[in-house]
């Protein structure tokens, strides 16, 4: 193929990648970002992980070492697999706090530190530049395999110039489209996308060569086993093929870091993720894909040894090998797959190096170098902010190239990838401890980081340039892998040791709290107070934004608060909602210091924070002391609702009661009128006019009963009875009691039977209360009785602990037990035609009477007739304690 | 023999006044004591008015009015109801009545009640 050829296809791919990624950019402003923010573009953009170290060194790798390769896939897999909640976390609290790089997350937890943020970002630049330059490599070493190849064998002048026109070529690029805005979020669109194209085409590239290589080289998959097993025992791959299960451990668990901490994949798994949920597809897509581009390893590693001379670079068998084989359309579209994958990285890590460089280098110097003068309308900011990364950009691309041709050689550069890898990974502890451990503190950090950025430059970065000598280690053991694992061990001790015995400052513990709990963060409320305040900081938002999106965030922000104007209240929501979108833009350390310099607010204090705890703790006892009051209220609100519940009940009974004595007060009143009447007239018969005053005289002593009966109950129920208690024997009274009874129903021959002996008992009552109630009761058997031979028998025993039980029963049909609970009611007279008279207050009389004396009368049911008891206490309640006091 | 007037009154005392001063103006009283077959006694007697007391033991005068009421013989359950209540609170009960006195009442009063109603 002619070179001229290959270098029309290469500008044709690149114009073609400019070209998408200008049309994303273009629909995003538009705001047509549905199929941009599609999740599968999201994980295609992960790809990036697989730079062209993995894409040709792979193989190279595997025909090295066997299947150790795919530890450089196992480790993401197992952080999409294995950790998914803490990939959502991250996700979730970078984008809470508008976290810009991973130098800015470490930065942001632990206290907003700048100088923490310019550590790692000296990290990122160190461990970034030999990786760059491997990729320029890879991109310079497969067009010399297509020039070598081409028909006149002449090396086109200027070949070595590849690299350099690779590097501005992309410098250019991710000029274009990684520094079009100062946006609070830093999404690139148009980069994203091209990104994702480009995985596509890496991916296609590599399964088509597999399968060429599988079934077009070989004969199908069992030829494809027997030539791998017999590579396996190939003399010349010797102890590479071992399973080494330190040095395992040790590459998964820093490929795992790197998928995290490497800057280019927290540019496009964190900073350009739109939320967390992407992650559900890109939980399973990411591994499948992996999974995908390490399939064909082997077996192309195993092809290449076999077909292509010795001499052979591993690191080119994936495109040499179509190559050798005429397969000229096939090793184009490798050659396409490996300059996306080395282009697609340089351009993200660039990018997301720069904007570390410039929002952690670049920009704190110019704002400490430069008063900024209130009021001035200018976006300088903005520009400077924009032209560092340019810079910073234009800065990495040439580090990459310096170090590309000062290295010169293949050696050097093959191992850069795992440098880097080890050189990121000293970040994870901070990272990982910070978001998992709220006491984690900034000295941890500092001492974690710094431990383990001197050990990776001293034991695996120098060396792998060529100055000192490995680890000395014993016998047996890999050198790469002591270093490795010692570097991690002591950074990660350092790390808990001084957060241990270190304090957290003020705006630590906000933001551990924010980060670990994954809850909105509050900036502090020591802030200022009033409008003045508004104005300069809308003028700095301009520097950052510009002025017409500065202004209209200003506005929306105004009118969310119910203002009208441009100048919103300087609440501590609003200020930290400011700060986030501003750090979003020149990283959170930055955003922090401007807004407090610009508002002239002194350092948060340990006071400052514990006015915060102090106003939020008065807050909840507010709250509970206002719940209690609520409950209070209830109570009382519940209370009288009872009672005015009972009052109602009480005023129907009264009613119902005023009722009842209406009617019994009227009844004998009408038979006292109309015969009075009808005694005025003349013609009456003599007979006439003594029978109709006989009546009207029982009518009125009917009405008097009445009227002592009510007397008399009122005062029992009120309490305000006078007893007059003197010892009374229980034989008299009954006696009296049947006397004066005998008067009911004369005609009624009762027989009554008492047993003598038993009631001679003295007690302690008032003796003319209690015979009250022995005449009601023994009236009641007279009138009630309905037996033919009447009988009432009466029985009289002590009671236990003193006083006595008097029984009355008749033999008549006595009461249902329907009405049995009535009896002894107001008014509850049942109805019989035989009464005489009763108004139906007696048994209630009996029983205020039983109470007032401290016993009871109750009906007893199954006695064959109508059954009383009566039972007396030894002496009456809170009476004279002599019991012979006697009341006049 | 037809009566004029049939009285439902449990108090023998009133039941006794009313039938006196009625009887003396001419007409047939006849008497029953309960609330239990009241009914039954105003359908035996066929009056021409009943005297019905609101407050009767086992039926109520209102409740006996109502039996009355919805009697299926159409002349029966238009024979005119003189309610006699010792009550006045309970004037609604006693609405579906054509005439009613409170107790006690004035005999004059009675007497034109009665007159009226029968004439």
């Amino acid at each position: 193929m002619p070179f001229e050829a290959l270098l029309a296809t290469c500008l044709g791919y690149v114009a073609l990648m400019f070209t998408v990624a200008y049309a994303a950019d273009r629909a995003a402003a538009r705001g047509h970002v549905r199929w941009l923010d599609h999740p599968l573009v999201y994980t295609l953009s992960l790809s990036v992980y697989c730079s062209a170290w993995t894409f040709y060194g792979a193989v190279g790798y595997a025909s090295r070492s066997g299947l150790e390769f795919l530890t450089i896939y196992l480790g993401p897999t197992l952080v999409f697999t294995g950790a998914w909640w803490g990939l959502r976390r991250l996700v979730r609290v970078a984008r809470m706090h508008h976290v810009t790089s991973v130098a800015d997350l470490v930065s942001a937890r632990f206290g907003k530190s700048n100088k923490l943020a310019a550590i790692v970002t000296l990290i990122a630049v160190i461990a970034s530049t030999p990786y760059i330059a491997l990729q320029l490599q890879s991109v310079r070493l497969s067009f010399e395999v297509f020039a070598l190849n081409a028909p006149n064998g002449a090396v086109p002048d200027g070949l070595g110039g590849t690299g350099l026109w690779v590097a501005a070529g992309l410098a250019v690029f991710t000029i274009l489209f990684g520094t079009r805005n100062l946006a609070a979020d830093e999404r690139h669109h148009g980069v994203v996308t091209a990104i994702a194209l480009e995985a596509v085409v890496k991916l296609l590239a590599f399964v088509a060569l597999g399968v060429f290589v599988i079934w077009g080289l070989a004969e199908g998959p069992l030829d494809m086993l027997d030539r791998i097993s017999r590579a396996s025992t190939d003399p010349r791959v010797g102890e590479g093929w071992l399973l080494k299960s330190d040095r395992w451990t040790a590459l998964i668990l820093v490929s795992a870091a790197a998928i995290l901490t490497l800057p280019r994949m927290f540019q496009v798994l964190v900073v350009e993720a739109a939320d967390e949920e992407r992650l559900h597809v890109a939980g399973w897509a990411f591994p499948a894909y992996l999974f995908a581009m390490s399939f064909f390893v082997l077996p192309i590693a195993v092809m290449g040894r076999e077909l292509l001379p010795d001499d052979a670079n591993p690191d080119l068998y994936v495109l040499t090998l179509p190559a050798a084989q005429g397969q000229d359309v096939l090793a184009l579209l490798v050659f396409l797959g490996g300059f996306s994958a080395a282009t697609s990285m340089v351009v993200v890590c660039a990018i997301a190096v720069a904007t570390m460089v410039s929002n952690h280098w670049l920009v704190p110097v110019w704002l400490a170098l430069r008063r900024i003068p209130a009021g001035d309308d200018a976006d300088d900011l903005r520009g400077f902010v924009l032209n560092a990364r340019r810079v910073a950009i234009l800065a990495v691309m040439a580090a990459g190239w310096v170090y590309h041709e000062a290295s010169g050689g293949t050696a050097a550069l093959a191992s850069m990838g795992l440098v880097a890898f080890t050189g990121m990974a000293q970040v994870l502890p901070a990272m990982v401890g910070g978001l998992m451990w709220r006491g984690a503190n900034r000295k941890g950090a500092y001492c974690g980081i710094g431990t383990g950025l001197v050990l990776w430059m001293a034991l695996i970065f120098l060396p792998s340039v060529g100055i000192g000598g490995d680890l000395p280690v014993p016998r047996g053991m890999d050198p790469w892998t002591a270093a490795v694992m010692l570097s991690l061990v002591l950074n990660t001790l350092a790390f808990i040791g001084m957060s241990i015995f270190g304090f957290p400052d003020p705006v630590e513990r906000l933001q551990g709290l924010s980060f670990v709990s994954a809850v909105e963060p509050i900036r502090h409320s020591r802030m200022m107070r009033g409008d003045d305040r508004a104005e300069p900081l809308l003028a700095m938002a301009r520097r950052v934004w510009g002025a017409d999106p500065a202004l209209r965030y200003f506005q929306a922000e105004a009118r969310a608060q119910g203002k009208s104007g441009y100048l919103p209240d300087l609440t501590p929501s609003f200020l930290t909602r400011l700060e986030r979108r501003l750090a979003g833009s020149i990283g959170s350390a930055t955003a922090h210091a401007m807004i407090d310099r610009v508002a002239g607010g002194v350092a948060l204090t340990v006071a400052d924070l514990l006015q915060v705890a102090d106003e939020a703790q008065r807050a909840k006892e507010e709250t509970q002391r206002l719940e209690a009051a609520r409950a209070e209220l209830t109570r009382t609100a519940r209370q009288l609702r009872e009672a005015n519940d009972k009052l109602t009940a009480l005023s129907v009974q009264k009613d119902a009661f005023l009722g009842q004595i209406s009617h019994e007060l009227r009844t004998p009143m009408t038979s006292v009128r109309a015969f009075s009447e009808i005694l005025k007239n003349p013609t009456l018969t003599e007979e006439e006019r003594g029978r109709f005053a006989g009546i009207i005289h029982a009518e009125a002593a009917r009405l008097t009963r009445l009227l002592d009966d009510l007397l008399d109950l009122s005062v029992l129920e009120s309490g305000r009875a006078q007893l007059s208690i003197g010892v009374a024997n229980l034989h008299d009274l009954i006696t009296r009691a049947l006397s004066a009874a005998s008067a009911t129903r004369p005609e009624r021959g009762f027989l009554i039977d008492r047993d003598l002996p038993t009631e001679h008992l003295g007690v302690i009552t008032d003796a003319d209360r209690l015979l009250q109630v022995l005449i009601n009761v023994i009236t009641n058997a007279r009138k009630y009785c309905d037996a033919e031979h009447p009988v009432l028998t009466i029985r009289v025993r002590p009671r236990d602990g003193g006083g006595a039980i008097i029984d009355v029963i008749d033999n008549g049909s006595g009461i249902d037990s329907g009405r049995q609970a009535l009896i002894f009611q107001k008014f509850a007279r049942l109805n019989d035609p035989a009464r005489a008279g009763g108004a139906g207050l007696g048994l209630a009389i009996c029983r205020e009477i039983m109470v007032t004396l401290g016993g009871e009368i109750s009906y007893l049911p199954g006695q064959g007739g109508a059954a009383f008891r009566i039972i007396l206490p030894a002496r009456p309640p809170g009476r004279a304690p002599t019991g012979i006091a006697v009341a006049d | 023999m037809q009566l004029d007037i049939l009285m439902i009154e449990d108090e023998p005392n009133i039941a006794e006044a009313v039938r006196f001063i009625l009887s003396r103006e001419g007409w047939q009283v006849g008497l029953h004591d309960d609330g239990a077959g009241g009914i039954e006694a105003i359908r035996e007697a066929r009056p021409r008015l009943v005297i019905l007391d609101l407050m009767l033991p086992n039926r109520s005068g209102a409740e006996i009015l109502a039996d009355l009421r919805a009697a299926d013989d159409a002349a029966l359950a238009s024979t005119p109801v003189l309610m006699l209540t010792a009550r006045g609170q309970v004037r609604e009960a006693a609405s579906a009545a054509d005439a009613m006195l409170t107790k006690p009442f004035d005999n004059a009063d009675l007497r034109a009640q009665v007159r009226r109603m029968l004439a």
